[in-house]
């Protein structure tokens, strides 16, 4: 065991490092990431430019094909800049969703004239990508999902309402699935488009969340007219487009950011109770090393799963583990942050809680985290049939025609 | 980065678990404690001829010189077969002992018995209820002599000797040798939570011994119970991933309202979480094994954190095994008892949890300030 790059890996490790250090500042020590904060049109337009900026170094698309931009490298070297990103202040990164997710599946389910389109304005941060999946009444269920495509000439004419959309109202371009038709069973009813968000028809309204921010939009389809040439996949194979899409998300969605055990223990070092430092108290010492335990087995845990990584395994369904861990961890370390405030814990004032008031705001962000993404009971069935191997759960609907799904009152 | 096993040690896994699976039914352990013999005498021999003892022992005294990570491999494997062994009291800590504090001749004389299994060894700290602490430690060494009493002693039928914390003359608290057919030695067998861990108490009565002379003081004896800590933290995994398996097992075969319990969301999520807790621990004790290995300042905490990690995801996953194979899983046939017994025997063995979680803490506020200074 150790904890040295191989020389491939540390010699590209010196050149990201020496491309950071040319065009971007680090940051300070006790620096702060919230999983939380609103872009406004000047981080937009910051972050396409940094975007731009390292498709053209040869930073972005590392698995991309270089005829479309990208580097042909390995998933290793993608991990190594993310690091190396992660120690400079940089515009938040809006492009998951265009270059790990969206692109990828248009290169396996796409035409070419569609990758064509799409793959460069996309890489270079000209084109910001989201994702029309989830509904009011399809969450955990996706393939419940209601809004509807259906076929008129040459094109097709969609209506429903989409919601959680993240960065809907600056992308340019969304991946929608709809249903094209109800009358079979409901994964095979789906169909997947491209959609020009600035489409008559399409209506984005921001979500205003408990914190009282708006990451998440939702975007009412009303009578949206899309081209058949906008279709990616076959007329029915929407599914399976998605489920291509979501497995190159287990790439993109990490840890919840926000307080974690440094933080609480640094906080647990400065309040005082009873006279004395909070570190010293019996009950918040056994919450501290829980958390810690935590943090450092998820640490390690990414570790072994680089280690598989770099010997060119493809990490599985393990990689839930990083997400179901982190988003309760998040929540418990915000509540326990206030917890040990006491009457002031209340108190949100950025001038008078400790660290900007960062404790409260994750407490109000963080239940998002475990929803977001795939929600925690999702993360745990899907460690139970795919790692584990249990039996998939009776599902009452599978071979039903979608339109005689039982729905409950709405 | 490498944060896995070598491949030495990833092939050697797959002879330890071959044999261990075709030489050990399971629960072995149950049909040989009711032979009333102090360890399974056969397989002893076997597992030394396969030199699993003297894995991490220098090839200069007689072991392989394959490194403690080897050895992290074994107790792990061992944690999940429930050999009837001292392995851990004459290897973990005995032999352990031995080679970071002995002389040179106590090298000589001491180690190759051990690595070849002619000569068990075993660790004598507690003298009853409480954890570590040097207060605790009351028996005395004095012109060469011990004089005390230690309980929970384990394996102490089995051994040839123990490792003996004491306190000597200048007050300081040392580690002491004492062989177990000298005169003054008592043995008195103790009944044991675990029955794949025997115990006795052991009164010493002005009894001959020799000092370690690397262990001068306490820190010495906090030492190797962060380096034991490792290696338990291993064995707790492996005894975790066993009990898990069986419940797995079980649930997938039995049937109730018409399909595999293991359909059910309730067991779903309970074993999803013990397979969390568990690849955490796992991570953790690698962690742990790195530190070890490399002799690394991070040992203490790594350790701390790999035992609280191992012991608590072994315990979920124990008793959870009882209660997911329901009556059957309260019966003597059934092993489901064997693990819950050893993963609370594995909690307990090097001080409590409240300990470990309280060394962690003071560790990592130490670790602080250096940083800052």
């Amino acid at each position: 065991m150790d904890f040295n790059d191989t020389p491939e890996e540390a010699a590209f490790r010196a050149e990201a490092r020496a491309f950071l250090n040319a065009n971007a500042v680090l940051k300070s020590e006790h620096s702060r990431t919230s999983g939380s904060r609103a872009f406004n049109a000047e981080d937009v337009a910051l972050s396409k430019a940094w975007q731009g900026k390292k498709a053209e170094a040869g930073f972005a698309g590392f698995h991309w094909p270089k005829k479309y931009g990208g580097r042909e490298g390995t998933q290793m070297q993608a991990i190594i800049f993310a690091q190396e990103e992660e120690k400079y202040l940089v515009p938040p990164g809006i492009f998951n969703q265009g270059v790990g997710m969206a692109l990828p599946t248009i290169m396996s389910c796409g035409t070419q004239a569609q990758i064509d389109r799409y793959a460069r304005p996309a890489l270079f941060g000209e084109e910001v990508w989201c994702q029309l999946f989830s509904e009011p009444a399809a969450g955990s269920d996706l393939a419940g999902l209601r809004t509807r495509g259906a076929r008129d000439g040459d094109d097709w004419v969609v209506n429903g309402q989409k919601v959680w959309t993240s960065n809907a109202h600056f992308s340019q371009f969304a991946m929608l699935v709809a249903r094209s038709n109800p009358d079979v069973p409901k994964h095979q009813g789906l169909t997947f488009f491209i959609l020009d968000m600035a489409t008559p028809g399409v209506d984005v309204r921001r979500i205003k969340q408990i914190s009282g921010t708006s990451n998440f939009c939702e975007v009412f389809l009303t009578d949206v007219r899309i081209p058949d040439s906008q279709r990616l996949g076959a007329v029915g194979d929407g599914w399976k487009v998605a489920m291509t899409m979501l497995a190159n998300e287990r790439f993109t969605v990490g840890q919840a950011e926000g307080p974690d055990f440094d933080d609480i223990f640094r906080l647990a070092k400065l309040v005082m109770l009873d006279d004395a430092p909070a570190v010293n108290d019996a009950a918040v010492r056994e919450k501290l090393v829980n958390w810690f335990c935590q943090a450092q087995g998820l640490k390690y845990t990414r570790l072994r799963m680089q280690t598989a990584l770099s010997r060119g395994k493809t990490p599985g369904p393990e990689a839930s583990i990083a997400k179901l861990v982190s988003a309760t961890k998040l929540q418990e370390i915000a509540a326990f942050g206030v917890d040990l405030l006491g009457q002031a814990g209340a108190v949100m004032d950025s001038e008078t809680a400790p660290f900007d008031a960062w404790f409260q705001n994750a407490l109000l962000y963080a239940p998002g985290k475990r929803i977001a993404g795939g929600t925690d009971e999702i993360l745990r069935n899907i460690i139970a049939e795919r790692v584990l191997k249990m039996p998939a759960d009776m599902r009452v609907d599978k071979d039903m025609p979608f339109n005689k799904i039982p729905a409950g009152p709405r | 980065m490498n944060f896995e096993f070598s491949e030495d040690v990833t092939a050697m896994r797959e002879e330890v678990k071959r044999f261990l699976t075709k030489r050990l039914p399971t629960g072995a352990v149950r049909h040989q404690i009711e032979t009333g013999d102090a360890f399974d005498r056969e397989l002893w021999p076997e597992l030394a001829g396969m030199g699993w003892l003297g894995v991490a022992i220098p090839e200069a005294y007689g072991g392989a010189g394959l490194g403690h990570e080897a050895l992290c491999m074994i107790a792990e494997e061992i944690g999940r077969a429930l050999p009837f062994v001292p392995f851990s009291s004459s290897i973990f800590l005995a032999a352990q002992a031995i080679l970071e504090f002995g002389s040179e001749a106590q090298k000589q004389k001491y180690l190759p018995g051990l690595a070849d299994g002619s000569l068990i060894g075993t660790f004598a700290l507690a003298e009853g209820a409480g954890d570590p602490s040097p207060d605790a430690v009351r028996t005395e060494f004095a012109s060469g002599q011990l004089t005390g009493r230690k309980l929970p002693v384990f394996e102490a039928a089995a051994a040839h000797f123990a490792v003996v914390a004491a306190r000597s003359g200048s007050g300081e608290i040392g580690l002491f040798i004492a062989g177990f057919d000298a005169e003054g030695i008592a043995r008195e067998t103790l009944a044991t939570l675990d029955i794949g861990r025997p115990a006795a108490t052991v009164t010493f009565t002005c009894v001959a011994a020799e000092a370690l002379p690397q262990a001068g003081n306490w820190s010495a004896v906090t030492r190797l119970l962060d380096q034991a800590a490792i290696l338990f933290a291993f064995e707790a995994v492996g005894g975790a991933q066993a009990a898990a398996a069986m419940a797995l097992d079980y649930a997938k075969s039995r049937y109730a309202f018409g399909r595999p319990i293991a359909a059910l969301q309730a067991l779903k999520h309970k074993l999803a979480d013990i397979y969390v807790a568990t690849e955490l621990a796992r991570s953790n004790a690698y962690f742990g094994a790195w530190a070890l290995e490399a002799n690394a300042p991070e040992l203490p905490a790594a350790a701390a954190a790999a035992r609280i990690s191992a012991n608590e995801a072994f315990f979920e996953a124990a008793k959870e095994n009882i209660q997911i194979h329901g009556g059957m899983g309260f019966t003597w046939e059934s092993d489901c008892h064997l693990y819950y017994r050893r993963a609370k025997q594995l909690s307990g063995n090097l001080g409590s949890a409240r300990y470990w979680r309280n060394r962690l803490i003071d560790r990592l506020m130490t670790q602080n300030q250096t940083a800052a200074a």
